[in-house]
C-alpha cells in the first residue's frame, strides 16, 4: 500500500534528539513559548543508543513547517529535523480499546468490525475485551467510530510515528562526547 | 594537575579570556568563590549589590567588548535574581555566560534550603543551559557554554554547578580541540542562487531602502554594510540597536527607525520598493502594523538565525547567513548604483522634520530632556559610550546623541528592562576603560538598580549617571497622555534627593535645573576620577515625538506640530 501525502491542517515533523535528561522538556517549552500546538508527540529510542526520536504532529494555524522546523532546530540538543509534509511517508498510530463483551451479541459485533479492519483482541474476559489497532491516525479514528456503539470503557493511543519512504535516510552519526577517568573529553566520531 | 571543580571553573575562565566576572556569594557557590582566593592576581571578581545587577554588567561588558561577560550567582534566590539579566541579554543577543551554584546532587529534587530548579526556570531566557553533575563534564562543559554563548547568534548560556561537583577533585585538563556540537551548526553563507537573486533586485531598485540591525556589528560586517550603501547609493536606515553601525553622520545614513524613529525613515521604508533588511529582526516596534508594512517593496532578509526570516514580515529573499559572509558574496558582483530622485524625496521629508524639531524651539526658562542628552552629546564630543535605561530618555538619547562607532549605545532594546542602563554601565566601562562611559538613566529605571551606586564607589569605577528626572514614568504618563485621557495612575513618582543620596555614597554630584549650567555639570563630571552623579531636573510633562500609537501604521506617526500650528 503506498500513501501519498495529502495536504491537511497538520504539520508532521520528525526530529533526531540526544537521548538525555531535559531534553523532552527543551521541546516542549520551545512549542508552548511559540504558541505552536502539539496534537501529539511521541518519543522512542532509536538503533544508536545515544539518539532519540520524535514524531511531532503540530496544528497548523500557528505555524508553518519551516516556522517549526526553523525553531526546533534552534535547540543544541536537536541533532536533525525533517518536515514530512511534502514527502511521501508512512505513518502509524497504535490504540488500545477496552470495550464491553459481556453478551453474545457484542462480542460477535466486536470480533465482525476487528475481522474487517484488521484489528487484533488482545485480551478477553467475562466483561470486558481489550483490542489492539494499529493504522493510520485516520484509519484507527474510523476503527474507533465503529466500535464505539459495542461501548469503549477505557482507551488509549500512542500518538504518530512516521518515516519517509525510500532512500532518503534520516540518521545521524551522532556520538556524545566520552569523559575518559583523566577528564579528556574526546568525540569518538570527530578522532 | 589536580584541581577541585571549583578550580576548574576559574581555571576555564581564565582560557576563555575573563578578566573580571561580576557576583554575589551564597551557601550553594562558596567553594567557588574559596578558590577565586587563589586567582585574584587574574580574575577579579566584582561584588555587586543585587544580582540582577551582576547580570546586567555581564551584559554591558559583552555589548560594550563583544567578548562574553561572566556572571556568578548562588543557588536558589541568587539564580532566580539573574533571570531578568539573562532575558534582557537573550532579547539582544548578548553573549553572556552565568554560573550559578546548585544544592549537592544527593539534595536536588528535595527542596532543600535555597533549591530552585534554575535549568528549568531559565530554560526559556537562555540560548542553552547545562546542569553538570559530574565534575569529569565540568571542562568540557564550560567551554561548550562559551562557544555557543559567542558564535552564531549570540546569548546568554547559564552553567548551574552543585555543591558537591565544585567539591569534587578531578584531574584537570581543558579540552584543546574544537567544540563539535551536531546539533549546533549555525549557518554560513548564502548559497549561489540566493546571491543572484539579491543581485538581481539591488540592481532593479528604485527606491531601496537598507535596515540595518545589531547584526551588522555583530557579524563586523560595519565596513561591508558600508561599501554596500555608498556602491549602490542606498539610504540606511537603522533599528535602536543597530545605531553606530555605519557613522551615522554618514551622507547615506538618514535615521533611525520605528515607534519613536526619524519620520523619514519611517516614509521612506513605506515607500520603498526593496528593503534590504540586515541583521535585524521586524520587530513590532520597528514595523508597527504588520499588514499595511512596506506594502510595495520586494524583501530581502539577512540574518544569521534562520527563525527569524519569515517570522514577522514575509519576505522575498530570506537569507539565513553570517552578514559579513554574505554581503563579501554580494559586493563583488555588485553593480555600482544611483538614485537620485528617490535621496532627494527623502530630503525632503528630513527637511521637514528639521522644522519640528525640539531644540529649534523658543523655551524660554525650560530645561527639556532633549536639550539636555544633545547637550551631553556636544560636550562630549560624540563620543562616549552611552548606556541608556528604558523610557523616554532612551527614545531622546536615540534621537539626540548620534553614534559615530559600533558598540557605543547600549541599550535594552527587545526587552525594555527598566532599571539596565546604570548596572550595564559599570560593566562597559570594565570592558572598555579607556572610553568615556555614562549611564543615561530616568529617575524611575534608576530606582530599580540604584543600590549598584555602592558597587560603583567600592569599585571607584570611573562612570557618569545623568539622571534625566521628570518625577514622572515618563514614557507610561505619555501613552496615558495620548491614550488614557490623561489619567495619570502611578506614575507621578516620588524620588529621594538625588545628591543627597550621592552624598551618602561619597559620590561627586551637581544637580542641574537649567540650560545653562549643563555645559559646566558635563565638564564636572569629565574631571572626576571616579563615579559622578549629575541629575538634571527636566520638564515634567514632556512628549517624545514623532510617535507611531502600537499597532498603527508605520507612517501614520504622530508629530509635533510646526512652530505656529500648534493647538
Amino acid at each position: 500500500m503506498t500513501e501519498q501525502p495529502k495536504p491537511t491542517g497538520k504539520i508532521t515533523v520528525v526530529a533526531l534528539v540526544e537521548n538525555k535528561p531535559g531534553v523532552l522538556n527543551r521541546i516542549a517549552s520551545l512549542f508552548r513559548r511559540r504558541a505552536f500546538n502539539v496534537d501529539s508527540l511521541t518519543v522512542g529510542r532509536t538503533h544508536r543508543q545515544h539518539v532519540s526520536r520524535m514524531t511531532i504532529v503540530v496544528d497548523s494555524e500557528r505555524a508553518n513547517p519551516n516556522k517549526v522546523a526553523a525553531n526546533l532546530s534552534k535547540l543544541i540538543n536537536v541533532i536533525d529535523v525533517q518536515v514530512l509534509n511534502n514527502t511521501p511517508h508512512v505513518s502509524r498510530d497504535l490504540a488500545l480499546i477496552k470495550v464491553r463483551s459481556d453478551d453474545a451479541d457484542s462480542r460477535n459485533t466486536l470480533t465482525e468490525i476487528c475481522d474487517l479492519f484488521p484489528a487484533r483482541i488482545i485480551d478477553i474476559g467475562p466483561d470486558v475485551a481489550i483490542v489492539e489497532m494499529v493504522g493510520t491516525e485516520e484509519h484507527v479514528a474510523e476503527f474507533i467510530e465503529r466500535i464505539r456503539p459495542i461501548g469503549i470503557v477505557e482507551m488509549v493511543r500512542t500518538g504518530v510515528v512516521a518515516m519517509g519512504r525510500g532512500t532518503r535516510i534520516h540518521d545521524t552519526e551522532y556520538e556524545p562526547p566520552v569523559f575518559t577517568k583523566n577528564g579528556v573529553a574526546k568525540h569518538t566520531n570527530v578522532i | 594537575m589536580r584541581l577541585t571543580g571549583a578550580e576548574i571553573i576559574l581555571e576555564c575562565l581564565i582560557r576563555e579570556g575573563v578578566e573580571v566576572m561580576f557576583g554575589y556569594p551564597g551557601g550553594a557557590i562558596l567553594p567557588t568563590y574559596d578558590a577565586m582566593t587563589k586567582y585574584t592576581d587574574r580574575l577579579h571578581h566584582v561584588l555587586v549589590r543585587h544580582e540582577q545587577g551582576a547580570s546586567h554588567m555581564a551584559d554591558g561588558y559583552a555589548r560594550a567588548t563583544g567578548r562574553v561577560g561572566v556572571c556568578i550567582a548562588t543557588s536558589g534566590p541568587g539564580a532566580t535574581n539573574l533571570i531578568t539579566g539573562l532575558a534582557t541579554a537573550m532579547m539582544d543577543s548578548s553573549p553572556i555566560v552565568a554560573i550559578t551554584g546548585q544544592v549537592t546532587v544527593p539534595a536536588i529534587g528535595s527542596d532543600a534550603f535555597q533549591e530552585t530548579d534554575v535549568t528549568g526556570a531559565t530554560l526559556p531566557v537562555t540560548k542553552h543551559n547545562y546542569l553538570v553533575t559530574d565534575v569529569e563534564e565540568l571542562a568540557y562543559t564550560i567551554k561548550e557554554a562559551f562557544h555557543i554563548a559567542r558564535s552564531g547568534r549570540p546569548g546568554p548560556v547559564l552553567v548551574d554547578v552543585p555543591k558537591d561537583v565544585q567539591n569534587a577533585v578531578t584531574e584537570f585538563y581543558y579540552p584543546e580541540e574544537e567544540i563539535h556540537l551536531p546539533g549546533y551548526r549555525p549557518p554560513q553563507g548564502a548559497s549561489e542562487d540566493q546571491v543572484a537573486e539579491m543581485l538581481d533586485l539591488l540592481h532593479n531598485a528604485q527606491r531601496p531602502v537598507i535596515l540595518a540591525g545589531h547584526g551588522v556589528t555583530m557579524s563586523g560586517a560595519n565596513n561591508e554594510l558600508q561599501e554596500l550603501a555608498e556602491r549602490a547609493q542606498i539610504p540606511v536606515t537603522l533599528t535602536l540597536l543597530g545605531k553606530g553601525a555605519i557613522p551615522q553622520d554618514h551622507p547615506m545614513v538618514v535615521g533611525w527607525m520605528g515607534m519613536h524613529g526619524d519620520a523619514a525613515c519611517n516614509n521612506a521604508i513605506q515607500e520603498a520598493d526593496l528593503l534590504i533588511a540586515l541583521g535585524m529582526r521586524f520587530d513590532d516596534r520597528v514595523t508597527g502594523n504588520i499588514k499595511t508594512y512596506s506594502p510595495h517593496s520586494k524583501k530581502i532578509h539577512v540574518d544569521i538565525d534562520p527563525s527569524e526570516l519569515n517570522k514577522n514580515i514575509l519576505v522575498d529573499v530570506p537569507v539565513a547567513g553570517d552578514l559579513k559572509t554574505v554581503l563579501r558574496q554580494v559586493l563583488p558582483k555588485m553593480q555600482d548604483r544611483s538614485h537620485p530622485e528617490w535621496l532627494n524625496r527623502i530630503r525632503d521629508w528630513q527637511e521637514d522634520a528639521d522644522e519640528r524639531d525640539i531644540l529649534k524651539r523658543d523655551t524660554p526658562g525650560k530645561l527639556l530632556a532633549a536639550q539636555v542628552i544633545n547637550d551631553l552629546w556636544k560636550y562630549t564630543e560624540g563620543n562616549a559610550i552611552t548606556v541608556t535605561d528604558v523610557g523616554q530618555h532612551q527614545m531622546l538619547e536615540a534621537q539626540y546623541y548620534p553614534h559615530q562607532r559600533p558598540s557605543t549605545m547600549l541599550t535594552s532594546g527587545g526587552l525594555g528592562t527598566m532599571g539596565f542602563g546604570f548596572p550595564a554601565s559599570i560593566g562597559a566601562k570594565f570592558g572598555m576603560p579607556n572610553e568615556e562611559v555614562w549611564a543615561i538613566v530616568g529617575d524611575g529605571g534608576f530606582q530599580m538598580t540604584l543600590c549598584e551606586l555602592a558597587t560603583a564607589v567600592q569599585e571607584n569605577i570611573n562612570v557618569n549617571i545623568a539622571i534625566i528626572n521628570n518625577g514622572f514614568l515618563g514614557m507610561v504618563r505619555q501613552w496615558q497622555e495620548l491614550f488614557y485621557d490623561r489619567r495619570y495612575q502611578s506614575t507621578p513618582m516620588l524620588g529621594p534627593d538625588f545628591c543627597k543620596l550621592a552624598d551618602a555614597y561619597g559620590i561627586a554630584n551637581r544637580r542641574v535645573t537649567s540650560r545653562d549650567e549643563v555645559q559646566s555639570a558635563v565638564e564636572f563630571a569629565r574631571s572626576v576620577n571616579g563615579p559622578v552623579l549629575i541629575e538634571f531636573q527636566v520638564e515634567k510633562e514632556d512628549m517624545v515625538y514623532p510617535m507611531v500609537p502600537a499597532g498603527a501604521d508605520l507612517h501614520d506617526m504622530k508629530r509635533r506640530p510646526k512652530t505656529g500650528e500648534e493647538a
